[in-house]
């Protein structure tokens, strides 16, 4: 299960990871542009 | 080299309602990967076939929307198309490199194996390489009409490379299975729960995908924005610096 649980949590995480930069990023140029 | 659009509210709508979706179809592709039943043959590793593909198939996705973007870049030259270009290109990066890794994870107990220079794998390697290629090369160049068309090519060039990972396996000798859906041979079908949740996947990880290019072509139109008040600003400055001195020689 361990070789399962990795290739999920892989997914999940780069996905995470890239959809969190995504959406940090896009606050952080609206914040600027306000500014 | 075009003014950067204001976000209208139906585009925000219509991203929360894509973000939402996403978030959904993820979590009954994870549910229903994680549930199905061990096979005879590969035991319960035959669970990843519900991200692997289905990430595979958005990077193909990607790439293909890239180019299509890029011939309407080409014809038009108009700075929206540039935007999904670009984006396309990245989150393609993204779902490729996540490809390459699932499969990775997948071929050390099946294979033996982390790593082996096959055909599939090898021109996958090929694909992030090139795709990370083109969003640095991207990233080097000044904003602007030759940056646009740059970038167009290198997508152009990118599809390209599509024909020759899908169809790798039939090409060369390959351990990598050959397609799942449409093999030739019934018999090596997958049964029923693997398909439903292999495409469940796939309409999860297009529908993120979309998502995901929602979100980079709103980030480039800020920085776009970004970039063309820094250089107002810079260019003014330059010029009150000027004006003094201009009026002490006159």
């Amino acid at each position: 299960m361990g070789y399962v649980a990795a290739g999920y949590l892989v997914t999940l995480g780069g996905l995470g990871a890239y959809s969190a930069w995504l959406v940090r990023r896009a606050k952080q140029l609206k914040h600027d542009r306000a500014r | 080299m075009t003014t950067p659009p204001t976000p209208a509210p139906a585009a925000g709508r219509a991203s929360a309602v894509l973000g939402w979706a996403s978030l959904v179809l993820v979590g009954a592709t994870v549910g229903l990967g994680l549930v199905l039943p061990r096979t005879q043959e590969q035991a319960e590793y035959s669970r990843l076939i519900a991200v692997h593909p289905p990430a595979a198939w958005a990077s193909y996705v990607a790439v293909g929307v890239a180019a299509v973007a890029a011939i309407g870049f080409l014809v038009t030259r108009r700075g929206g198309w540039d935007r999904v270009t670009i984006a396309s290109l990245e989150v393609g990066a993204v779902f490729t490199a996540i490809t390459l890794a699932t499969g990775s994870i997948w071929g050390r107990p099946t294979w033996g194996v982390w790593w082996e220079w096959d055909a599939r794998l090898t021109t996958e390697a090929l694909l992030l390489a090139v795709l990370l290629g083109a969003v640095a090369l991207r990233r080097s160049l000044a904003p602007g009409l030759g940056r646009g068309v740059i970038t167009s090519v290198a997508a152009l060039a990118t599809v390209g490379l599509l024909p020759v990972v899908h169809f790798s396996v039939e090409w060369w000798r390959s351990q990598h299975q050959a397609g799942t859906l449409l093999a030739p041979d019934p018999a090596t079908n997958a049964d029923n729960p693997y398909i439903v949740a292999m495409l469940v996947g796939f309409v999860a990880f297009s529908v993120l995908f979309a998502w995901m290019v929602v979100q980079r072509v709103r980030i480039e139109a800020l920085e776009e924005e970004a970039d063309g008040i820094v250089l107002d600003r810079a260019i003014a400055e330059r010029r009150a610096e000027a004006s003094p001195a201009r009026g002490v020689t006159a």
